[in-house]
């Protein structure tokens, strides 16, 4: 099927896939709200929601209902057309990093090898990185056309962090590709298949810095300083209302969901299963059970990050950015150095 | 001064060590304190369908009581209103007429009785001042109401259920306090 040069059963095909993940990272999204207030509850022994649905399970639904419902407010002295590119923008990026990340490996459908990668182009890391710098802008933008001080405040913190945090988590993951020698991210899952230890193993101190910069680049706590509730009155979001405000929280948890689902397959072998042979079972089997291994992953680190932000408070700004540029950065250097010194010694 | 308990600490002011200075030791610590809170008991009571238990001595909501035969006790003396620090009961005697021996134990009774639960603060001096027996504080509380009307609570709303007609209602609102 092909008409003007074109392969659309290919087009079509990626299109499905597309479909598939944004959706799914969106109902991922929005259970992980959902989780997100069960596991705080539960860590403060109170029993969460629980009135909508059994379990309180239909919570996530009746917040979006409340949020969609909401009047929209754009405040008189605010940019409008940047107002409303903020949630969107933010929004964007975090759904674009999905592109790359290796979901699986293929399955055989319809008489089609279809590879659960939406494009698995080699510079995938570096894709992922602009995207996530990106990421910013969202909150930037969106603080800045507020016409606010809290929420410009906000932007110019959110923009700081995510610059001093985005060069430590760079250099934690050269020592990475130093290892693995490919940008790839299927090409890195590959060799945490077919090797014999996930690159955790080899990089723990990178894995840290890495964990520790992602959680600056989703600010999640003890990083969450844009939002910062009790300074900032909720930092860049305080004039949204409505689903703007809606875009700008879900950016939030899908950004995390796609953090997670990047760790899980830098650091933990993406979608391979431990002590379990793939070839053992159909390549299709393989794949699914691949993708439900993933997807456990993410839930686990998903957890981790809750876990974290009900434990710790927020650091205080210069301890932010102490932090960053005194500790994690002469870190990922060392880490680096380190690296090196033992790639040079085996070869 | 004199320290009141042994619980008072000294600050420590040693500079920290490295691994001090790292906060992941002391991070993953109190990780696993709030992990270990997953495990604990709940004190949370689903109100609606729980409900808490109070002590029998528990002050609560009014209740105006009868006597066995079913008739009710106020003779409206206005006692229980002198004695209210809050000036939450307002009442109305009227005289009782031939035929009403069944429903009022003596020749004067409350006509209107009115308790005003947003002044009301349960003190239970009422209770305390009234000669008949008549009014007492139960176990239960005002529920929430949506216009300031509702909070005002007539002879319909306090008076307990006939226990000679309506026994079971009566048992019910007597409940452990019999």
């Amino acid at each position: 099927m092909t008409i003007l040069s074109f392969d659309w059963a290919f087009i079509i095909e990626k299109l499905i896939m597309i479909a598939i993940i944004v959706f799914a990272s969106l109902g991922i999204a929005l259970y992980t709200t959902f989780g997100e207030r069960k596991v705080a509850a539960i860590l403060q022994d109170r029993p969460g929601p629980s009135r909508a649905g059994p379990f309180g399970l239909l919570q996530p639904l009746a917040d979006g209902l409340k949020l969609i419902s909401k009047e929209e407010i754009i405040p008189t002295n605010a940019n409008k057309w940047l107002f409303i590119l903020g949630p969107g923008l933010a929004m964007t990026a975090s759904l674009m990093t999905c592109a790359v990340i290796p979901w699986g490996t293929a399955i055989d459908i319809f008489g089609r090898h279809v590879e659960l990668q939406i494009a698995d182009v080699n510079i995938g890391i570096l894709y992922v990185f602009a995207v996530v710098s990106m990421g910013v802008y969202g909150i930037m933008i969106g603080g800045w056309a507020s016409n606010n001080k809290f929420s410009l405040m906000s932007a110019l913190r959110a923009a700081s962090q995510a610059i001093s945090y985005e060069l430590a988590m760079g250099l934690a993951l050269i020592a990475l590709l130093m290892t693995t020698g490919s940008l790839s991210l299927k090409t890195i899952v590959e060799q945490q298949v077919d090797g014999k230890w996930w690159n955790i193993v080899y990089q723990p101190l990178g894995f840290l810095l890495f964990f520790i910069a992602a959680l600056a680049e989703c600010n999640r706590t003890p990083f969450d300083l844009p939002e910062a509730e009790n300074e900032l009155n909720f930092g860049y979001h305080q004039e949204y209302s409505s689903m703007k405000l809606g875009f700008y929280l879900f950016a939030e948890y899908i950004n995390m969901i796609m953090s997670s689902a990047i760790m899980a397959s830098m650091y933990f072998g993406g979608y391979d299963l431990p002590f379990f042979n793939e070839a053992s079972v159909a390549p299709n089997i393989a794949a699914l059970i691949g993708v439900g291994t993933l997807l456990i992953k993410i839930v686990l680190f998903i957890f981790l990050f809750m876990w974290i932000r009900w434990t710790i408070p927020r650091f205080r700004y210069d301890q932010l950015m102490n932090l960053g540029w005194k500790t994690m950065i002469p870190l990922a250097l060392f880490n680096l150095l380190l690296t090196g010194a033992v790639i040079l010694a085996k070869l | 001064m004199q320290p009141l308990t042994n619980k008072a600490q000294a600050v420590n002011r040693a500079p920290m060590s490295f691994w001090e200075r790292l906060y992941l030791i002391n991070i993953i610590k109190g990780m696993f304190i709030t992990f270990s809170h997953m495990f604990k008991k709940q004190p949370t009571i689903r109100y609606p369908e729980q409900k808490r238990e109070f002590s029998p001595v528990f002050r609560g909501l009014h209740v105006l009581n009868r006597d066995e035969a079913g008739r009710e006790r106020c003779t409206a003396c206005g006692l229980c209103a002198v004695a209210c620090p809050a000036e939450a009961i307002t009442m109305e005697a009227a005289e009782r007429a031939n035929g009403e021996e069944h429903l009022y134990r003596e020749e004067k009774y409350a006509a209107k009785y009115e308790i005003n639960m947003l002044r009301c603060i349960f003190c239970g001096l009422c209770e305390e001042a009234c000669p008949k027996d008549a009014i007492y504080l139960s176990e239960t509380f005002a529920p929430a109401n949506f216009n300031r009307k509702g909070f005002i609570y007539g002879k319909n709303d306090l008076l307990i259920p006939n226990p000679t007609t309506e026994a079971a209602a009566f048992a019910a609102a007597k409940g452990v306090e019999a």
